[in-house]
């Protein structure tokens, strides 16, 4: 009796096709996302990436909730027009400290995974506020409710603690400050010399939205303002197998 | 059920019985077999000739050396060198001679278009006509000069920006905390006079006053503004914020304070020069200062 006779068993034995079947998928899952962990060229090493600090986490879980995903792709595919139209390639690095990633599937707007600096900040809150009043044919809808939110931080910590549990190097340091770095950040006229020793000297602090206060808005613009610019790009010599 | 079917009974089974239900064997036809079989022969050989077994340090390369890094680094530079000739004549020729050249006028329109489109559109408008706090480009008035070699070092360094040190900078008083809400009203009614608005004329000449001690300094005497300040021509009733009685309270009150960005980093010297081409022929273009 020759295997393919015995398939019979199988067919007439639902539970043992069951089982079959579930080892077929998991055989092809681990042989398809186990490599992802060890290999090493899955995420390269660059130099510039740093954690959020607290008042860019916030706007990125603004972002997240508002699904500013849904219609944004954070993620410039290398193609010779992406890359003229929104600049350098993405790289995988760049999203190392997303959790979840905001990669996107669709664009409905334009990507935003370099988004940071092209724009000032009035800009943004002009654009949030009412985005035709600057792109006229724009179809986004209206987000000026995020200026008018004021937020004090109080979980930030917890958030902090949260992604350094899955990995985002935060230090004890970095939560025990969070809360004070994250009003820092949205105010020039505080001391914010521990937020840049802790997070680097590239870190933005404005008030972001212009208005008194530490409001939706200025977590969202600091966010989108780092977007994309923490990898030098002209120390970054690509290699061609990744 | 038709009777042609009852007589298929003799048909070849495939042996399998259920409850008294036989499985006929009508095999799959030919070709969408051998179609399948292809498909797996092409899968297999495309995992050799592609990127895609994972092994222990990396995942093998595939016979073709294919990698989607070179390939859009060979398509950047394969661009770049077929217009490297008239980017490099575009980067170095005097900037009043590029509109006399008319192969090289035609390049920067088209190649200034497309880098307005990308990078400018979003504040200035995808038209050009800009939006309240963005300056309209289409039309005769230039807060810092309109002739090719003021657009061009506006495009290059931006306006009141941070990150450049040549960038355009003035910033007007908040008269808010100099003046009196009175003082402000008259200011306000006087500029409204400069450009024929209608105003209330008792008012407007309690201001004037007021405009030549405080305002004439950047915003000349007659209103009509200083390029080298960046100061609003206020005769011309062109209003950058808008010129209704509110929005100048506002604007004298809490004054304003226009950025733009410096394109040096983001843009090659040909692409600034091929955009300020662009936006010097939308229509308000100056001549060059003699």
């Amino acid at each position: 009796m020759g295997i393919l006779d015995k398939h019979k068993i199988i067919e007439t034995n639902a539970t043992l096709l069951l089982v079959f079947s579930f080892l077929v998928v998991t055989i092809g899952g681990l042989v398809q996302i186990v490599p992802l962990f060890y290999l090493e060229n899955t995420i390269e090493e660059v130099d510039g990436m740093r954690p959020y600090t607290p008042l860019e986490l916030t706007g990125r879980d603004v972002y997240v909730r508002e699904g500013c995903y849904v219609c944004h792709s954070q993620m410039i595919r290398p193609m010779r027009d992406e890359v003229e139209r929104y600049g350098h390639y993405s790289l995988a690095a760049e999203s190392m400290y997303d959790h979840p990633f905001q990669w996107g599937s669709k664009r409905t707007g334009p990507d935003l995974a370099r988004v940071g600096g092209r724009y000032s900040d009035d800009w943004h809150v002009d654009h949030l506020r009412d985005p035709q009043s600057v792109v006229p044919e724009s179809v986004m809808p209206k987000y000026g409710h995020l200026e008018a939110t004021l937020i004090d931080g109080e979980h930030i910590g917890d958030l902090l603690s949260t992604n350094a549990f899955v990995g985002v190097p935060y230090t004890d340091e970095m939560i025990e400050t969070a809360q004070l770095d994250f009003r820092a950040q949205a105010d020039p006229d505080s001391d914010f010399d521990g937020l840049l020793e802790r997070y680097g000297e590239g870190v933005i602090v404005r008030n972001f939205d212009g208005r008194p206060g530490v409001s939706e808005a200025d977590a969202l613009i600091a966010y989108l303002q780092m977007l994309g610019t923490l990898v030098d790009f002209s120390t970054f010599t690509p290699d061609a197998s990744r | 059920m038709s009777k042609k079917q009852d007589d298929d009974l003799d048909y070849e089974t495939t042996g399998h019985e259920w409850d008294g239900i036989k499985e006929y064997n009508k095999p799959l036809p030919r070709w969408w077999l051998w179609t399948f079989y292809a498909t797996i022969v092409w899968a297999v050989l495309y995992t050799i000739a592609y990127p895609a077994w994972p092994g222990i340090k990396a995942a093998t390369p595939g016979l073709l050396g294919y990698s989607t890094r070179a390939e859009v680094a060979d398509e950047i530079t394969r661009f770049e060198d077929a217009n490297s000739d008239i980017n490099m004549q575009l980067a170095s020729v005097e900037l009043t001679e590029i509109s006399q050249d008319p192969d090289l006028n035609q390049y920067a329109q088209n190649a200034g278009g497309a880098v307005f489109r990308t990078w400018c559109a979003q504040c200035h408008g995808s038209g050009a006509a800009g939006a309240k706090g963005y300056p309209n480009l289409l039309d005769d008035d230039w807060l810092w000069g309109g002739d090719i070699e003021a657009i061009h070092h506006t495009i290059a360094h931006g306006i009141r920006n941070e990150e450049d040190m040549d960038a355009r900078w003035s910033q007007m008083p908040a008269y808010g905390e100099l003046f009196e809400e009175q003082e402000i009203a008259q200011v306000v009614n006087y500029v409204m006079s400069l450009s024929g608005e209608p105003q209330d004329a008792s008012m407007a000449d309690a201001g004037e006053t007021l405009f030549m001690d405080n305002c004439a300094a950047c915003h000349m005497e007659d209103g009509t503004g200083d390029r080298w300040q960046g100061a609003p021509n206020l005769t011309d009733a062109i209003w950058l914020y808008g010129g209704d009685y509110d929005t100048l309270v506002e604007t004298v009150t809490y004054s304003r304070f226009g950025v733009m960005p410096p394109w040096t980093e983001r843009l090659s010297e040909a692409e600034i020069r091929a955009v300020a081409t662009y936006v010097h022929a939308l229509g308000g273009g100056e001549a060059p200062a003699e």
